[in-house]
């Protein structure tokens, strides 16, 4: 089983949605998972679009080493209220 | 193998109203996840038809194609799909959820 901490995850998601920012840690074992993403880029985008952007950046990750994801995703304006 | 499973599970969603995928069974779910989104529908006492996704490998991989969405559960009303645990209790919690369940709310 190939470990991936929560850095890793946390950069995979930058480097996909440039103006995110990560909040990641794990809450059980070394593969569960939760994050919350705030990303002016999801203005506009249903919540479906915006876990599958999260998910698509984790890429192969999301069907291997990562066993649980607790993902809220917001955009500033929303993180603020 | 994908085709017959895409069309299984596309004429399943279209024939149902309210359909969840899920480890195991509302009576007995294999999955926290799972169970938290079956109870949440149970809550709002609504029918719907369960799939036991660890009972065909093809459904487990064939619904994770098929919504592009790589986890499980997932819920879909009539045909949306509505997402995974996260935004079920999130729309759950903020009352999102009970507008777009009230037309299948059985009747008293």
């Amino acid at each position: 089983m190939s470990n991936i901490n929560p850095d890793d995850l946390k950069a995979l998601v930058c480097q996909h949605i440039t103006d995110a920012q990560v909040d990641v840690h794990c809450y059980s074992g070394d593969d569960h998972f939760e994050m919350t993403v705030i990303a002016a880029s999801f203005e506009g985008q249903s919540r479906v679009k915006r876990h599958q952007m999260v998910y698509n950046a984790l890429g192969d990750n999301m069907r291997a080493a990562v066993h649980a994801l607790a993902l809220k995703t917001q955009t500033p304006t929303e993180a603020s209220k | 193998m994908t085709d017959s499973v895409q069309s299984q599970i596309d004429s399943v969603i279209k024939g149902n109203d309210i359909v969840l995928f899920m480890k195991g069974t509302p009576q007995m779910p294999q999955c926290g996840f799972s169970q938290r989104v079956s109870a949440i529908l149970a809550a709002h006492e609504v029918p719907y038809v369960s799939i036991n996704i660890l009972l065909d490998p093809a459904v487990r991989e064939g619904i994770k194609i098929y919504s592009d969405w790589p986890t499980i559960p997932q819920l879909y009303v009539k045909q949306e799909f509505i997402g995974g645990c996260d935004i079920v209790s999130e729309m759950h919690e903020n009352g999102e959820l009970a507008d777009v369940l009230k037309p299948f709310v059985k009747a008293a």
